[in-house]
């Protein structure tokens, strides 16, 4: 018997009973599609993680002062960043930042609340936030204190409507300060509305909206660029042992905290991997079960037929014939299951994805993955039976009502 | 190939026992059978319910084992033959007939006949050739114009002459029939009867185990088993003939 005929064989015999086939890939269907479903979330989740760290700025190098100390105030200086940029090679630019309380900002009868940030020229390049018309400030600004504003994309259209904001003047608190640039359109990065908030150059926030002369010159961040990716951790080692110096602590036991996105990624890509691991639980869990069902429904279908077999077997049928007909038929049926769960599962990435429920990515690998898990639950869940079939005696068989 | 020999018996059978382990008492269902049956012979075996019969018919059939004893089939020793060699045996040197036909109610009369050539390991045909020859077969038994109805969908004589057909599909020198008109009227057993005694002039060695002394009678010998045992072993002075109906006679027969 031919390998193609005991495919037409074993192919009859699952026609016969179509509802049963059906019911017994159930197992494997919801199994393979649930590998597949969860790849592509995984895969989209990650796809959406590396769009946000993207978004950060690349090559970024986040340094932070220790923060939410009760009484105790952060510990990085305006004057650190400046050693930073002075010192440490391999970088190809600096941004220095701190934050204040929100301000009303107010242009005519328009106003509103708005988050307010100090910053230092180099933000744009460094944090790969581009300015979308007019200018970011300069240094000069910054020496000079000179009163302006850049406007996040969303604050200048809500304020501004179809006006152009360039060189209007403004109140923001109550200080007099004059637009000389908006960002491009930017969006929401890891819960941060880039174009919702506004940049004043660093000296100013610190002479205007920091009155407590403690936190004069205090920084919340300090942003590094590294020329490329290679420069990375030099440029951090540098910066570590810079600080320590600077701040007189061990750089084992540092006052700030060093990140990069890379750290970032790591730890979104812990939860990511969790979660992979979780679902890959969920399917291993549905393919044993469709593969036991497999098995029970081989079991029953060689009792259901042991007087074929009987027959088969009295008029020259090997016991390797048989074994390869049942252990065709389970194949066929649990691959004929992953046919369906790969249907399922694909459409329904892509649904989720289509409706914006959530993102998805369809992995390739998983769907040769998921052909491949089903037809070895098809080979190891077949095997019993179709041996059982193999090695029936054939006068029982013959006489088996 | 293996070589057949032309002379010398088609089956030899020496101290055949066949021992059931049910219950506390051994069944001695075949208690040391020795016999031969010539190339070409028309043997009955006859014998009470539980004589044996069956049990020797498994073991020539090579569907069974003997518990002792040797069995050479065209001078080849049995019982030295490994699964897969007996399948063979079973596929190409014996036919089977059985008081039930075991036609597969799923597959139609002409599928049925071809199902043991799909199994032939030798010489394998194509299934054009196939198709020829299972049409072949059928029209000789008189089935030429059912060719495609199920097994439910023919009557206990048509339903064994299709395994008549099947069991020949492979051109075995052997014919075994374990009550072939069993189940069958006595019209429909003179049919059968009429073909096997056909097959039987063209070559065809036939043993055949019947209950019924009208269907012995059409044998060259008789056999009678008691207990597992031959008793008697005699060749029949008068050995019927069955009409020697042509196959365009079998297709009127409905
Ligand atoms: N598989 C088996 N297990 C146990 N005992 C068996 C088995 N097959 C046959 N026997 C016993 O062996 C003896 C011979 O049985 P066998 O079927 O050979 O008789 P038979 O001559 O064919 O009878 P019948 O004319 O009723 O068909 C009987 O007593 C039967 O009960
Ligand atoms: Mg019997």
């Amino acid at each position: 018997m031919t390998f193609i005929e005991t495919i037409g064989l074993a192919w009859g015999s699952l026609i016969l009973n179509k509802l049963r086939s059906f019911l017994t890939t159930l197992g494997v269907i919801i199994g393979v599609a649930a590998v597949i479903l969860m790849l592509a979330i995984s895969a989209g989740a990650e796809a959406a993680i590396a769009d946000q760290i993207n978004a950060l700025g690349s090559n970024l190098i986040v340094i932070s002062g220790s923060r939410g100390i009760p009484g105790k105030l952060p510990t990085l200086v305006y004057d650190d960043a400046l050693a930073i940029a002075d010192n440490v090679k391999g970088i190809s630019g600096m941004a220095a930042e701190q934050s204040a309380v929100d301000q009303v900002i107010q242009w005519g009868n328009a106003n509103f609340t708005i988050p307010i940030l100090g910053e230092t020229p180099g933000f744009p390049t460094v944090r790969d936030v581009p300015v979308g018309t007019g200018r970011f400030f300069t240094q000069a600004d910054l020496d000079r204190k000179n009163k302006v504003i850049v406007l996040g994309y969303k604050v200048a259209q809500d304020l501004f409507g179809d006006t152009s904001p360039l060189d209007q003047e403004i109140e923001l608190g109550n200080t007099r300060v004059t637009v000389i640039g908006v960002m491009a359109p930017k969006g929401s990065v890891a819960e941060t509305d880039y174009d919702n908030r506004v940049y004043i150059p660093l000296t100013v926030l610190y002479q205007r909206f920091l009155s407590n002369m403690n936190v004069q010159n205090r920084l919340r961040s300090i942003y590094v660029k590294a020329q490329s990716p290679e420069t990375m951790d030099s440029a951090i080692g540098q910066t570590k042992s810079l600080l320590a110096q600077r701040h007189d602590v061990l750089v084992s036991s540092p006052d700030f905290t060093i990140q990069t996105q890379q750290d970032i990624i790591q730890t979104q890509q812990a939860t990511t991997e969790t979660f992979r691991t979780l679902l890959a639980w969920v399917a291993a869990v549905s393919l044993l079960v469709g593969g036991i069902g497999i098995m029970n429904i081989m079991l029953v279908s060689v009792t259901e037929r042991t007087r074929e077999i009987g027959v088969r077997v009295s008029i020259g049928a090997r016991p390797i014939d048989v074994r390869r007909q049942f252990l065709l038929e389970a194949v066929i049926l649990s691959l004929f299951g992953g046919m369906i769960g790969v249907i399922t599962g694909v459409s329904g990435a892509w649904l989720f994805n289509e409706t914006g429920a959530m993102r998805t990515v369809i992995v390739s690998w998983s769907v040769v993955l998921a052909f491949a898990a089903a037809a070895l639950i098809g080979i190891v869940f077949g095997y019993f039976p179709a041996n059982k079939a193999a090695s029936l005696d054939p006068i029982e068989a013959l006489r088996h009502e | 190939m293996m070589s057949i020999p032309t002379t010398g018996p088609i089956i030899r059978v020496e101290g055949l026992v066949k021992v059931y382990d049910t219950g506390e008492v051994p069944l001695r269902a075949l208690d040391g059978v020795t016999m031969q049956v010539t190339r070409g012979e028309f043997v009955a075996i006859m014998g009470h319910s539980g004589s044996g019969k069956s049990s020797l018919m498994n073991v020539l059939g090579a569907l069974d084992r003997p518990t002792e004893g040797h069995y050479w089939l065209d001078g080849e020793d049995v019982g030295e033959m490994d699964l897969d060699e007996l399948a063979d045996l079973r596929n190409r040197r014996i036919g089977f007939i059985f008081q039930s036909f075991n036609l597969l109610p799923r597959l139609n009369a002409m599928q049925n006949v071809m199902l043991p050539m799909i199994y032939r390991v030798e010489n394998r045909a194509d299934a054009e050739m196939r198709e020829s020859e299972s049409i072949a077969a059928l029209e000789s038994v008189g089935l030429g114009k059912r060719m495609y109805h199920r097994p439910n969908q023919l009557s206990g004589g048509q339903q064994q002459r299709v395994a008549i057909a099947r069991a020949l599909i492979n051109k075995p020198s052997l014919l075994l029939a374990d009550e072939p008109t069993g189940n069958l009227d006595s019209k429909s057993s003179e049919d059968i009867m009429g073909i096997l005694q056909r097959l039987n002039r063209q070559g065809v060695a036939i043993v055949m185990v019947t209950h019924e002394p009208d269907i012995a009678a059409h044998a060259e010998r008789i056999i009678h088993m008691k207990d597992g045992r031959i008793i008697s072993d005699v060749q029949n002075a008068n050995q019927q003939h069955a009409e020697s109906i042509t196959n365009v006679q079998l297709e009127a027969t409905v």
